[in-house]
């Protein structure tokens, strides 16, 4: 399945991407996705390691590790959120 | 209801009158509004992040429950967003309702939840260069509180 991956504060300065499109067998959950990309290693390996604290958003909506995707999902990954 | 993301900054006072003038049952209207903090004048400017889409819909969701939990009449949520300077306003949250009590409840929920839900993001500016600035767990204790019985 195609994603689109968006990445936003210091996930998107320190992985050097703000959007990407992303290729990942089917069936497939927010896990499977963040295991495809560990496996980029380097930053991603690391920014991305399970206890890292950031989060997931798919389609504008959060998200937890067992959250399915779909073809053509938008998924954010992004720190805890600073607004206000 | 009104929820808007700008870099203009926003006037208080027009925001504050459109909620009450053409509606005789507004008897009460709270406000917050947030201004860039630069403690011991370390920060030189504070710029914000954010989700577009996601944040919109977001404090959407957030006002809805505010305004199912209270009588809430109208609602104006304003955030700014890219470089700010300090002493700028960053956020405006203002509540209609008959009475004070629903007034203040709602807009202090609302910001609890906007500062824990809502996908915006401060980058802090100082002579040391950028930092992203951290979540704090009391801002999450102060959501948090909103859910005991």
């Amino acid at each position: 399945m195609n994603l689109q991956l968006l990445f936003f504060a210091r996930l998107r300065e320190t992985l050097g991407v703000s959007r990407t499109s992303f290729t990942l067998n089917a069936p497939a959950t927010v896990a499977d996705l963040l295991g495809a990309l560990r496996d980029r290693g380097g930053v991603w390996a690391t920014e991305l390691a399970a206890g890292r604290n950031f989060r997931i958003a798919v389609n504008q909506e959060m998200a937890d590790l067992n959250t399915p995707l779909s073809e053509g999902d938008e998924v954010a990954l992004f720190p805890p959120v600073t607004g206000g | 209801m009104k929820i808007t993301v700008q870099t203009e900054v926003f006037d208080l006072n027009a925001e504050v009158t459109a909620l009450h003038r053409n509606n005789p049952s507004v008897g009460a209207i709270a406000t917050f509004l947030g201004t860039v903090r630069s403690e011991s004048g370390q920060v030189s400017e504070m710029a914000l992040e954010h989700y577009p889409g996601m944040t919109e819909k977001s404090l959407a969701a957030i006002v809805q429950e505010a305004q199912s939990r209270w009588a809430v009449l109208d609602a104006t949520v304003i955030h700014r967003i890219g470089p700010l300077a300090p002493c700028e306003p960053i956020v405006l949250v203002a509540i209609a309702s008959a009475h004070r009590g629903e007034a203040f409840a709602a807009c202090e929920f609302i910001m609890d939840f906007l500062k824990t839900r809502a996908p915006f993001w401060k980058k802090e500016t100082t002579t040391a260069g950028g930092q992203w600035v951290d979540a704090r767990t009391s801002d999450e204790s102060a959501a948090q509180r909103w859910n005991k019985p």
